[in-house]
């Protein structure tokens, strides 16, 4: 229901002003085979709420958002998770364990030091684009938070 | 063994953890038998008694390998593959950066990765993986049945589920524990990336390796 209702008034007001969505702390792990997929993180944050509805990076023929459940028995599964919602004022993070942006069909290796564009798109603020910075195979957060 | 009181309370929370995936497990022991050879071990109940370091593997360098292989080494094992790229990655971190808080130490221990992928997960897979992690850390690879095997005797749940949307069509959910084995091959305890710091899990190893001597 929330899904129509948003999507209904973003079709019916589209002259409303686009509202910001903030994206800080983007990165992503080196990858060791070009032939595995790669994952990024970051941190979003939309005063108004919003929602992501696609990402794309010329790093990889596919960019997914993932949800990691892991059960109380410490089986983890992989969700795909088509809309992520944001919240008014809510900061949603993308960390490790947690949900993570999968890139499938990786052009090359993500090389460590290396950086590469994301294109994340949201029904309200329309196209925001990040460059994540590549960390080492074993990273565990942003640079600076570790 | 001495154990910490740490090592305790995480010991007694590892035990809740198995039996809750021996109950869970009943539909994975099923598949297995299933589809893997009549001579995979009679699944056990639940408990420390259950857990059994047997298998044979090929480790990352084409050597076959069984867990005598390891004697007289502290192993660290954990099970995985390598198109995960979110568990995995962040739980083979965690065990080489165990590694390197050890010290010294670190030269008694062995990190371990099974992979529950062998069709894709091959020994030259595992060599880049293993040794983009930790220099002491050992891929095993093998046969389904081999790998279906090894998980059995660890008491590790995985299954391979359909998936559209994932590298080849499918991906693999599974276990993510870290299991403690002793020099002798028995089993200690259980640890989960997310659960604990990295220097804790590597205070608990060392003082895990004090209280054997260094006899290795």
């Amino acid at each position: 229901m929330k899904t129509i209702a948003i999507a209904f008034l973003a079709a019916a007001l589209p002259g409303l002003a686009a509202a910001d969505v903030i994206v800080t702390a983007p990165w992503a792990r080196a990858s060791i085979l070009v032939s595995r997929p790669g994952a990024a993180y970051l941190t979003l944050t939309s005063d108004t709420g919003d929602r992501l509805i696609a990402v794309k990076t010329p790093a990889a023929d596919r960019a997914m958002l993932h949800g990691t459940e892991t059960d109380a028995d410490g089986v983890s599964r992989m969700a795909h998770i088509e809309a992520l919602d944001l919240s008014p004022g809510e900061t949603v993070t993308l960390a490790p364990g947690g949900m993570h942006l999968m890139l499938m069909g990786l052009a090359a290796k993500l090389e460590e030091g290396a950086s590469f564009p994301l294109i994340l798109r949201f029904e309200s603020a329309g196209e925001v684009a990040v460059d994540v910075p590549v960390l080492g195979v074993a990273a565990t957060g942003p640079e600076g938070e570790e | 063994m001495t154990s910490s009181n740490l090592s305790m309370s995480i010991l007694r929370r590892s035990l809740r953890v198995l039996a809750g995936a021996a109950t869970l497990g009943v539909g994975s022991v099923l598949l297995w038998q299933a589809r893997a050879p009549q001579d995979l071990p009679a699944p056990l109940v639940t408990g420390e008694a259950a857990i059994t370091n047997a298998y044979t593997l090929t480790d990352h360098t084409g050597r076959t390998v069984t867990a005598d292989s390891f004697a007289g080494q502290w192993q660290l094992v954990f099970f995985g593959f390598t198109h995960c790229p979110d568990i995995c990655p962040t739980t083979l971190g965690y065990m080489a950066q165990v590694m390197d808080l050890l010290g010294p130490d670190a030269e008694q221990v062995t990190p371990i990765f099974v992979t529950v992928d062998p069709a894709r997960d091959t020994p030259d897979v595992m060599a880049a993986y293993v040794e983009a992690f930790h220099p002491r850390m050992v891929g095993l690879s093998g046969t389904e049945a081999q790998v279906a095997e090894a998980a059995a005797n660890f008491r590790v749940w995985y299954e391979r589920s359909e998936d559209a949307t994932a590298p080849d069509g499918y991906t693999v959910a599974h276990a993510g524990h870290i299991y403690v084995m002793a020099p002798d091959g028995g089993f200690v305890d259980v640890w989960l990336e997310g659960d604990a710091p990295a220097d804790a899990f590597a205070a608990n190893l060392a003082s895990l390796i004090q209280s054997t001597g260094n006899s290795s």
